[in-house]
């Protein structure tokens, strides 16, 4: 098992394709790939295999769905302040 | 400049600011759920590693805990598993196979052992290589074929393209959902919420998992390898359990969906069949393990040669072996510093049990990172 | 540690870690009678020695050279030998080069032209290094019984001071300076099985000059230097905390990396950090000092990239921990040489 580090297609021979990882090169084969590919698409490769092709949207995805993490979990806070401050203010006092 | 966007892109999931943030993230839902441990299990000996690698366990909150359970293929292939290509190695027949697998013990010795006694073994960094050597000579070359799923599909499509006459596999590839049914199923088990390995998921795809959440209630989350993609499931993980929701999520959608690979996964199944198997240290699981379709029969390493394994059992067990606790570790219910022989007489160079020996194992992880992730006294 | 003690020598006691120094201690230093006299000798396992002269220093220094292979991109094993033994002698402090020696060992059947290109850039980096050799020895040995071309170096200088690699103090900052796993990258994407296409260079270099310009700006402010070379900035260090018996806080986002070196790194499974480097220094510094080092180290051609990397501290003597950025972990040694994961 590897990290899987995306690289870009850019050049594909039959069943072989040559895929730049950050400006290196690498040889990695498409036998399994899950969609065609051609130059250009990004590829997550493992031991020497293209495993799935990675669609540029689903970067942004993955970085919307950690951004709605962390905003879901301000406004829960916010909430929670809210709550918060309906408790102190009208209700019951509790020392300490 | 397009590589730049895309490097820019891919940094972005190493971004620390946004890492602070998810830490923190971690540490308000610890406290909503209110009380400790929350323990969580991941089956990915590479999610230990990018943990241990960008020292998480640092700046996990306290009250989380994250066990590892039997994330690393090599460390549980079961004893009669390597003892067959040390039987092999030792008849004559030249073995080609990962580093990993070389000195992980057998009943008695490892390839290693062999190897030094003057056993044909050698280590390749990929199975093409170890096809090249086939073509390269006349003398049977076997493979000894490690990995999970995701390495499967490889050791499937290399055979799917042919392979010379002179080569075949011997399969001790595994397959991970089923020993997540064992471990929920554990008596003791306290995990509350599973980690899968993003890349498994990316052959498999996510469905996998939604009969597992229904059966047994606890909610599975798909995580990436990047830092961020560790702490944002993580993350997810634990809303679910805050909320008690046993559903899947794919954090990972990037690389996931939830039919996974088609193409992959009808390789795998076009060579490979699952059958039940003891994993070292856990016992039998159904459906964990992989051999070769009777199709591949030709291909088979273990119908193409007569294995003895007789003339291993003279050897007798190490006899530090017996005081190895790798089987709870795997399992999760230990953790390497529970074990005396941690960095102690057991040490990646002088291995006693599994988990030292694999670069995924989690002694092996753990030591190599100084032995105190989470730098706790 | 471990139960049995080594019968045979293996490639860990090579690869620059704990298993070498101890295999150096115990077979060597322990036994040998170099350890008695005045300055620092071979208890120190310093990067060099230094002989007390008057009120001078006489520092010296010796390497052997086996790198395979011999032509690798950025540089050679000539280039390697006369670097390493004028850094070796610049990291004490000694940056005049007062003579170089220089003994072969050739294998039966290397060729001659290749002999000479490895000459040629001997005399090259000799004269980068203002440094001329001044006696050597040629060996020749049957074909097979030694892998191509092996190289010893020894080197010889006068230092008015001599800096330690154990002067750290806490508060100290070290400064690399600058990429960190240039070498080690490109010497193992060379290796045709891994198949791996990139423009990695070694950064293969004499450093004389440039420590030249650190202790000119700082004197006694740098307080310890060390080349990380086999095990990297890991490996420097770890020895640097040992030896200085301090903690040491590395600050991983700080570290200079060439992009293509961090990609191939992942692809490999490999830590940068532990890579060997052929043309960086640490250098460890007062503090107030640190910014007019800095300085003098980027004005120089080979050390533009430098940069504070590591702070030193009371806490954890003797180790390294790590800042990630996204937590923290000790940084420890390589146990051998570092090995590519199955990726």
């Amino acid at each position: 098992m590897c990290l899987g580090v995306p690289g870009k297609i850019v050049e594909i021979s039959g069943p072989v394709a040559t895929v730049d990882f950050w400006g290196v090169l690498r040889e990695v084969r498409l036998d399994i790939v899950d969609e065609e590919v051609q130059p250009g698409d990004y590829v997550l490769n493992h031991v020497g295999y293209a495993i799935r092709k990675i669609p540029a949207a689903e970067v942004e995805a993955t970085m919307a769905l950690y951004e709605s993490l962390l905003r879901e979990a301000e406004r829960e806070d916010l909430m929670a302040a809210d709550i918060r401050g309906e408790i102190t203010g009208g209700g019951k006092n509790k020392n300490g | 400049m397009a590589d730049r966007i895309a490097q820019g892109r891919a940094l972005e999931f190493r971004d620390p600011r946004k890492g602070r943030e998810l830490v923190g993230l971690l540490a308000r839902l610890c406290g909503q759920i209110g009380r400790a441990p929350i323990s969580v299990m991941h089956v990915c000996g590479s999610h230990e590693q990018a943990i241990a690698r960008f020292g998480l366990r640092a700046s996990f909150p306290p009250e989380l805990d994250v066990i590892m359970g039997p994330g690393c293929p090599v460390c549980v292939t079961d004893l009669p598993e390597v003892d067959e290509a040390i039987a092999l190695a030792m008849a004559g027949v030249r073995i080609a196979t990962y580093g990993d697998m070389l000195r992980v013990p057998g009943s008695g010795r490892s390839l290693a052992d062999a190897k030094a006694d003057g056993a044909k073994v050698e280590v390749v960094y990929s199975i093409a290589q170890a096809v090249e050597l086939a073509r390269q000579t006349s003398e049977d070359i076997v493979f000894f074929a490690s990995g999970f799923e995701t390495t499967a599909v490889a050791t499937a499509a290399v055979l799917l393209a042919g392979t010379p006459a002179n080569f075949s596999i011997l399969s001790a590839h595994k397959y991970i959902p089923p020993v997540m049914e064992i471990v929920a199923e554990m008596p003791d088990t306290r995990v509350e919420g599973f980690l899968a390995a993003g890349h498994a998921a990316a052959i498999t795809g996510w469905g996998v998992f939604e009969r597992f959440v229904e059966r047994h209630g606890i909610p599975v989350v798909v995580a990436g390898f990047e830092p961020l993609d560790i702490l944002a499931g993580l993350a997810c993980l634990l809303e679910l359990i805050r909320d008690r929701r046993a559903a899947v999520i794919n954090a990972y959608p990037r690389c996931v969906t939830r039919e996974g690979n088609r193409r992959a996964q009808e390789a795998l199944w076009r060579v490979f069949r699952p059958i039940g198997g003891q994993w070292r240290g856990i016992a039998h699981v159904p459906n964990g393990n992989l051999r070769l379709r009777d199709e591949w029969a030709h291909v088979d390493a273990r119908r193409r040669f007569k294995i003895d394994l007789a003339g291993l059992w003279s050897f007798a067990p190490p006899r530090l072996a017996a005081e190895c606790i790798c089987g709870d570790i795997m399992a999760g219910i230990a953790s390497p510093s529970d074990c005396p022989l941690f960095g102690a007489k057991c040490v990646p160079d002088q291995p006693v049990g599994a988990c030292m020996v694999s670069s995924e194992g989690t002694c092996r992880i753990w030591h190599e990172y100084g032995g105190r992730p989470d730098l706790r006294r | 540690m471990a139960d049995r003690s080594d019968a045979k020598i293996a490639l860990k006691h090579g690869a620059g870690g704990r298993a070498m120094r101890a295999l150096i201690k115990e077979v060597f230093v322990d036994r040998l009678d170099g350890s008695g006299g005045p300055g620092i000798g071979l208890a120190a396992m310093d990067d060099g020695a230094a002989l007390p002269l008057g009120d001078r220093w006489l520092v010296v220094t010796t390497d052997s050279h086996v790198i395979s292979p011999i032509f690798f991109p950025g540089g050679d094993i000539g280039r390697l030998a006369i670097s390493g033994t004028v850094n070796d002698l610049a990291m004490m402090g000694a940056t005049e080069v007062l003579a170089l020696t220089c003994a072969v060992i050739v294998e039966e059947g290397f060729e001659r032209a290749q002999l000479e290109r490895v000459r040629d850039s001997i005399d090259e980096t000799c004269r980068a290094a203002c440094a001329r050799i001044v006696t050597g020895d040629t060996k020749v040995m049957g074909h097979g019984e030694i892998d191509g071309l092996v190289l010893n170096t020894t080197g010889v200088a006068i230092a008015s001071r001599v800096v330690p690699d154990s002067g750290l103090k806490p508060g100290d900052v070290v400064i690399l300076s600058g990429t960190a796993g240039d070498h080690g990258m490109a010497v193992m994407a060379r290796r045709h099985d891994l198949a791996l296409r990139g423009d990695l260079r070694s950064d293969v270099a004499p450093l004389n000059g440039m420590i030249r310009c650190a202790l000119d700006a700082a004197g006694d402010a740098v307080v310890a230097m060390k080349d990380p070379t086999r095990g990297g900035v890991a490996s420097a260090l770890c020895e640097m905390a040992q030896k200085g018996r301090v903690g040491i806080v590395l600050d991983g986002p700080s570290v200079p990396i060439k992009e293509e070196v961090r990609a191939a790194a992942e692809l490999l499974g490999i830590d940068p950090l532990i890579v060997a480097n052929e043309g960086k220094a640490l250098i460890g510094v007062r503090p107030d000092a640190a910014e007019r080092v800095l300085a003098a180290l980027r004005a120089h051609p080979l050390g533009r990239d430098a940069a504070i990397v590591a702070t030193c501290t009371n806490e954890r003597p003797g180790q390294v921990i790590l800042e990630t950025g996204f937590g923290r972990r000790l940084l420890q040694e390589p146990e051998g040489e570092p090995l590519p994961r199955i990726c």
